[in-house]
């Protein structure tokens, strides 16, 4: 996919409009339908697909075939419980066997490392079961560990019927004894329960699938306040009635985003897995991706990967705009002053433009500081993705560059920010973007000299960046991208 | 991941049809009925339930349509197909239970039934009856009594998969496409209920997978009318 990437590279940093470009789908061979939850082990990435395999990754942007389970059938879904990693699977696959008559299945290992020695899934068992004339497919399962409870759930079904909820034993993945499915949606597939805040939050898959460019998949939303339901909409619409609150539906060259998987980072930074019935930039093929998980007055959102453009960097904190320490230029003030009607006629005055002071810039390194933004050339920054330079879920590494020169954001050895003259594709030149769960953005370099530790840019004062742990709980670290 | 219900993909194709002839000529050798999900209606007025949703109508067993997609379901195909006439004055009558209609070399009858949910499972009605339960279209018909007459009144319809509906021989709402059902999910524009009797008529097509609807009126602000009544003919 290197081709892929610099496509996109190119046409984002030349022809594209801020915020009108959408990133790219994931890098390397992201083919899959129906993929499970991505689950972390042994230091790699790992989703699996309908149909037996699935696809691995070293950092979350490039994925590949590799990952293994036994079972076949479909949409599988992976949980990490204490040592073990849980995998459901359903092993029919609604209407592949020509009927409804479905069983989900539970097994489990202590690593998803195919090349392990540890690898090996066990005690393969049913968990639930539709006898192919009731109400319910018994496909398509998805776990949850409630975490206010420590109660695991099952749900599972599609068109044929219901979603249902069934609970399991979190220390054997087997079904509790004498537990009886509860009915929780109606006319859905791809089922996935999370929790946040107080709330249960019931995902599903609704419209057209396998229909490649036509399919209308899209992913929708209840919540409930307790795990059995009833989840209901924005509109106040049982999810048992069709009910269901959109998340994210088809954009730019993606078509059809179906069974969500949430994807939690930590620190505030949450995404999401899916996959898209067509990705018309990969011969409509069927793709995985990841996306940022926003939350809006209680609601989950599907966000979209930062895409690169043209932007002023902007402080959550102060609101003060990124920008090289140099001199700053004043520009003619058109005559007397800005009061009054003009004596002559009205005419533009043209924007500061890069060539009337760049030459007065140092030639080395700049200093970085955050001031009042006024569109000016030191203040606005072209952020470019970097190819062959790996990434993290979601996203490649981006250089970020002053507009129009290779000025290039940097981190230091003593953990502060600089502008390089130029642009060498090292570790503290690459930065990493992720939107943060508000809109706003967390912006880190991939490393700094001589240091592992992650580390994030940061208004330590309202005019002064730095690098520093992130901490969610503070506007400090959180910066806008805006049109300049 | 459903392929049964979505089956269009000529990659998929030779399964899904696979799937869909096993499911059409699937041996069954259990007792079938209707019930739960259907009780015989009676000739006691029935009110709508708590949300407005109409629950008693005359079903017409399924004419065979066959389609093994339902991405064949545009506005051009729903509309022509349904203005098809499959049998005499199918916009006009308004039929009891027991009345018997022919088409093509089916044989079908009329069954006044009260659904049991707030959605009236046609794919339950034509399995439990031992009739084709994909590839079909349904017809069905009310009689809603009003004791005002009610301005500015919606028929609201969730389907699955597409339908039309008339109210009083006037087309009200469309549903077209693959359609899954939602209540509420299309609304008619602002129509005039009359005090004293009604007829709702609507056909439902599907290809493979569950065929349902729900229909109820609302108020010109959306909340439900409750205050009318269900009665056979």
């Amino acid at each position: 996919m290197k081709s892929h990437l610099l496509a996109a590279a190119f046409f984002l940093s030349v022809a594209v409009p801020a915020l009108t470009a959408q990133a790219p789908a994931l890098d390397g061979e992201p083919y899959i339908h129906d993929p499970s939850t991505i689950a972390f082990s042994d230091g790699k990435f790992f989703t699996f697909g309908t149909g037996g395999g699935g696809l691995m990754s070293e950092d979350g942007w490039t994925w590949h075939p590799g990952a293994v389970r036994p079972g076949g059938g479909a949409a599988p879904d992976v949980i990490h419980i204490g040592d073990r990693y849980y995998l459901a699977y359903g092993s029919t696959g609604g209407g592949l066997a020509g009927g409804h008559a479905g069983t989900i299945h539970v097994m489990w290992t202590k690593t998803l490392d195919p090349k392990s020695p540890e690898f090996k899934f066990n005690d393969d068992s049913v968990v639930a079961s539709s006898d192919g004339v009731e109400d319910c497919d018994a496909i398509d399962p998805s776990l949850m560990l409630d975490p206010t409870t420590g109660r695991l759930w099952l749900t599972y079904g599609t068109y044929f019927g219901y979603i249902r909820l069934v609970e399991l034993d979190p220390k054997t993945g087997k079904r509790v004894a004498g537990n009886q499915p509860i009915n929780v949606a109606i006319d859905m597939e791809a089922s996935d329960l999370i929790y946040r805040d107080g709330w249960h939050y019931l995902l599903g898959t609704h419209g057209t699938c396998c229909d490649g460019p036509n399919s209308t998949y899209n992913i929708r939303v209840g919540r409930s306040r307790k795990v059995t339901g009833p989840y209901l909409d924005n509109m106040g619409i049982d999810m048992l009635k069709g009910g269901g609150k959109l998340v994210v539906a088809a954009s730019g060259r993606f078509v059809g985003p179906g069974h969500f998987g949430r994807l939690d980072l930590g620190d505030g930074v949450e995404k999401f897995s899916c996959h898209y019935e067509a990705d018309l930039d990969r011969s409509g093929r069927s793709v995985l991706d990841i996306r940022p998980l926003l939350w809006k007055d209680g609601w989950p959102v599907g966000g979209d990967n930062f895409a690169g453009g043209t932007y002023e960097i902007q402080s959550e904190r102060s609101g003060f705009a990124l920008e090289l320490a140099v001199d700053f230029v004043r520009m003619d003030r058109g005559g007397r002053g800005g009061r009054g009607a003009p004596a002559g006629p009205v005419t533009p005055i043209p924007a500061q433009e890069l060539a009337q002071v760049s030459p007065n810039w140092p030639a080395g390194n700049i200093d970085i500081r955050l001031g009042d933004f006024m569109f000016r050339p030191h203040q606005k920054w072209t952020i470019t993705p970097v190819a062959n330079a790996g990434g993290y879920p979601g996203s490649p590494y981006f250089k970020i560059a002053i507009t129009g020169t290779d000025r290039t954001l940097a981190a230091t050895a003593d953990g502060e920010v600089v502008a390089l003259p130029g642009f060498n594709g090292s570790p503290e030149q690459l930065w990493r973007i992720d939107q943060l769960t508000d809109g706003t953005y967390r912006i880190m370099p991939k490393s700094m000299p001589n240091s592992k530790e992650p580390m994030a840019l940061t208004a330590v004062g309202s005019s002064t960046p730095t690098l520093a742990r992130f901490d969610p709980k503070s506007d400090k670290a959180r910066w806008n991208f805006k049109r300049p | 991941m459903n392929t049964l219900r979505k089956i269009a993909l000529p990659a998929i194709g030779v399964l899904a049809v696979l799937a869909f002839q096993a499911l059409s000529a699937a041996p069954d050798d259990a007792p079938r009925s209707i019930a739960p999900y259907f009780t015989p209606a009676t000739s006691s007025p029935k009110k709508p339930d708590p949300d407005g949703f109409l629950q008693r109508w005359l079903l017409l067993d399924p004419i065979n349509k066959p389609n093994r997609t339902n991405t064949v379901f545009t506005d051009t195909y729903v509309r022509a197909t349904f203005s098809t006439e499959y049998f005499p004055n199918q916009f006009t009558v308004i039929p009891h239970n027991g009345d018997k209609v022919t088409v093509g070399d089916q044989e079908l009858a009329w069954h006044a039934l009260d659904s049991t949910n707030f959605n009236v499972k046609l794919f339950r009605f034509a399995y439990g009856l031992n009739k084709p339960a994909y590839g079909v279209i349904f017809w069905a018909v009310t009689v809603v009594n009003s004791p005002r007459e009610i301005q500015n009144a919606r028929i609201a319809v969730g389907s699955n998969s597409a339908s039309m509906w008339w109210l009083n021989g006037k087309e009200a709402v469309d549903l077209f496409g693959d359609r899954r059902m939602v209540m509420d999910d299309c609304v008619s524009k602002r129509l005039t209920l009359n005090k004293g009797r009604n007829v709702i008529r609507g056909a439902v097509i599907n290809g493979p997978g569950l065929s349902d609807f729900c229909v109820r009126l609302v108020e010109e602000d959306g909340q439900p009318i409750k205050d009318v009544t269900l009665s056979l003919p």
